[in-house]
């Protein structure tokens, strides 16, 4: 960039927008209700760090079932690549809403009558609502990344992994070090922008008493009848961890240029 | 630069009555070639004479309809379909078999020097810091030092030919193939590159060569393949194949090309 970035913010334009924006800033300070954020705060960081986790989890698990799902139907024989695809449709089909329901309301009431499963170890787990959110959030991640990786691996240049062969690299070797890393570089900007509508998706666990940062605005709504306010930092949140997230995508990408002449 | 005994050295690599078939199309109708160690073969032809599936046949990257490919002694076993019958031998040749594609096909998401040590650390099991050493010397080689942690969509055509080549030489190859490694490069590239090649030849590397520049061939090979429909039409020293070729279809080739 040629002009300096202090005198670039300070062209005409600029400043009057900056002024827009500051006066709306002081205008919601003042006269705004923000008298209950203390007594929420510490539920507040709990919901958070809620969402927070739900969505690490999430996606993380989520990408992980997404690698053998995509590589199943791009070169798996078809009683591989049947179920995938068929898993795939029915996630991508149906609504996440109704996914989390069926598996907290299904599994959830299932479970109990099953006697091996009421005496596990896992069971004191099984009786709350994460355990679901967290299934339902992940399978949904996997399917609808499962068709992202499918074309992944499809588009990884032949020339690529040709020379792999060529030079005696066993498959498992050429999955690990060229072909999978080459399938995620190409698909790294959908998946950052897929991570941050996963992050608009977590609000839908608080239908399962999952107290997360959407349920505990609802809940100073409900308590103190202020309607705007929770909803407008809810809104800053979310959008600070969309930032967070596009600018980690960004960094990695930035690592390792795109494919090019 | 002649080999001293080039007649007298061990067989590198051989080629056996080699058939393949794409479907209906009969690609290769039998091609039979050797090159002793330190050799280079240049391999000569239209396009669709099927010189290239000649080169990929060899390593397997296409699979020979019938036919033996011996590496350093050892044939490689197939099945009856022609496929590789045992993994780990064709995946053990191949580390002796290092190929310079056409396109370079270096791998995108690495560094050059990353790119010249994947398979001595991956492969080869060699430390990595032998490795990066070897890598550096050998990208100092080829004139690439300064490019060593760049990625190769910042490199020209011909300095991506000559980092493959340099990847190539990591391996520390029994036969080196070259697959046209000058038909994807811009015409004041293709210099840089043949010259690469070209002092590989004088150090006594052993070469399979496919390429479009006959001029190259003739100074450098030590014999010369004329492919013609999946067939050998003629061969022999290039002084002789290149300058007085017997055949009326070679003549009219050599004439098209130059």
């Amino acid at each position: 960039m040629s002009i300096p970035l202090w005198r670039a913010l300070l062209m005409p334009h600029r400043l009057a927008i900056a002024a827009v924006f500051a006066g709306l800033a002081f205008w919601c300070a003042v006269s705004l209700r923000w008298d209950w954020i203390p007594d929420y705060a510490p539920l507040a960081v709990e919901g958070l760090w809620r969402t927070l986790w739900l969505l690490g989890a999430s996606v993380v698990l989520g990408f992980l079932l997404a690698v053998p799902i995509g590589l199943a139907q791009a070169v798996g024989p078809w009683f591989l690549a049947w179920p995938a695809r068929i898993f795939c449709t029915v996630i991508r089909g149906t609504p996440l809403l109704l996914q989390i329901w069926f598996l907290y309301y299904g599994l959830g009431s299932l479970f109990p009558t099953i006697p091996w499963i009421r005496g596990s170890e896992l069971w004191p787990y099984l009786r709350q609502a994460w355990p679901y959110a967290l299934l339902a959030l992940t399978l949904s991640f996997a399917g609808y990344e499962g068709e992202v990786m499918r074309g992944a691996f499809r588009n990884v240049a032949r020339g690529q992994l040709e020379a792999a062969r060529a030079f005696g690299m066993p498959r498992l070797t050429i999955f690990r070090r060229v072909w999978l890393p080459q399938a995620v570089r190409n698909v790294l900007p959908t998946l950052g922008g897929e991570t941050v509508l996963q992050l608009k998706a977590t609000p839908l666990v608080a239908t399962i008493t999952m107290v997360e940062i959407y349920a505990v605005s609802s809940r100073v709504r409900s308590d103190t009848f202020i309607v705007y306010e929770p909803l407008l930092l809810l809104a800053l949140i979310y959008l600070g961890i969309a930032g967070v997230i596009v600018a980690i995508f960004g960094r990695i990408e930035r690592q390792v240029p795109a494919r090019g002449g | 630069m002649e080999p001293e005994h080039p007649h007298e050295a061990a067989v590198a690599v051989e080629v056996q009555d080699l058939h393949k078939s794409f479907g209906g199309l009969e690609v290769l109708r039998g091609v039979s070639l050797k090159a002793r160690r330190g050799e280079v073969v240049a391999i000569i032809g239209g396009s669709g004479s099927g010189k290239s599936t000649m080169l990929r046949c060899i390593n397997f990257l296409e699979t020979p309809s019938a036919g033996r490919i011996v590496v350093d002694g050892e044939p490689v076993a197939v099945r009856p379909d022609g496929a590789p019958a045992d993994r780990r031998q064709i995946e053990r040749i191949r580390t002796r078999l290092a190929m310079v594609f056409q396109a370079f096909n270096l791998w995108t998401h690495r560094t050059l020097l990353e790119n010249v040590t994947e398979v001595p650390i991956h492969v080869l099991k060699v430390s990595r810091r032998d490795a990066e050493a070897r890598a550096r010397a050998l990208l100092d080689r080829v004139g690439l030092a300064d490019k060593a942690d760049t990625y190769p969509a910042f490199l020209s055509g011909g300095q991506q030919q000559r980092a493959a080549i340099a990847r190539a030489l990591a391996v520390d190859p029994s036969v080196m193939l070259f697959d046209e490694p000058t038909s994807a490069l811009d015409p004041e590239l293709v210099g840089e590159v043949l010259g690469v090649i070209r002092d590989l030849a004088a150090e006594s590397r052993t070469m399979l060569i496919v390429t479009h520049e006959m001029a190259f061939a003739r100074e450098v090979a030590d014999h010369v393949v004329f492919l013609l429909d999946g067939r050998i039409e003629e061969e022999g020293p290039p002084d002789r194949v290149l300058g007085r070729p017997r055949s009326a279809r070679l003549r009219q080739f050599l004439g098209a090309v130059a």
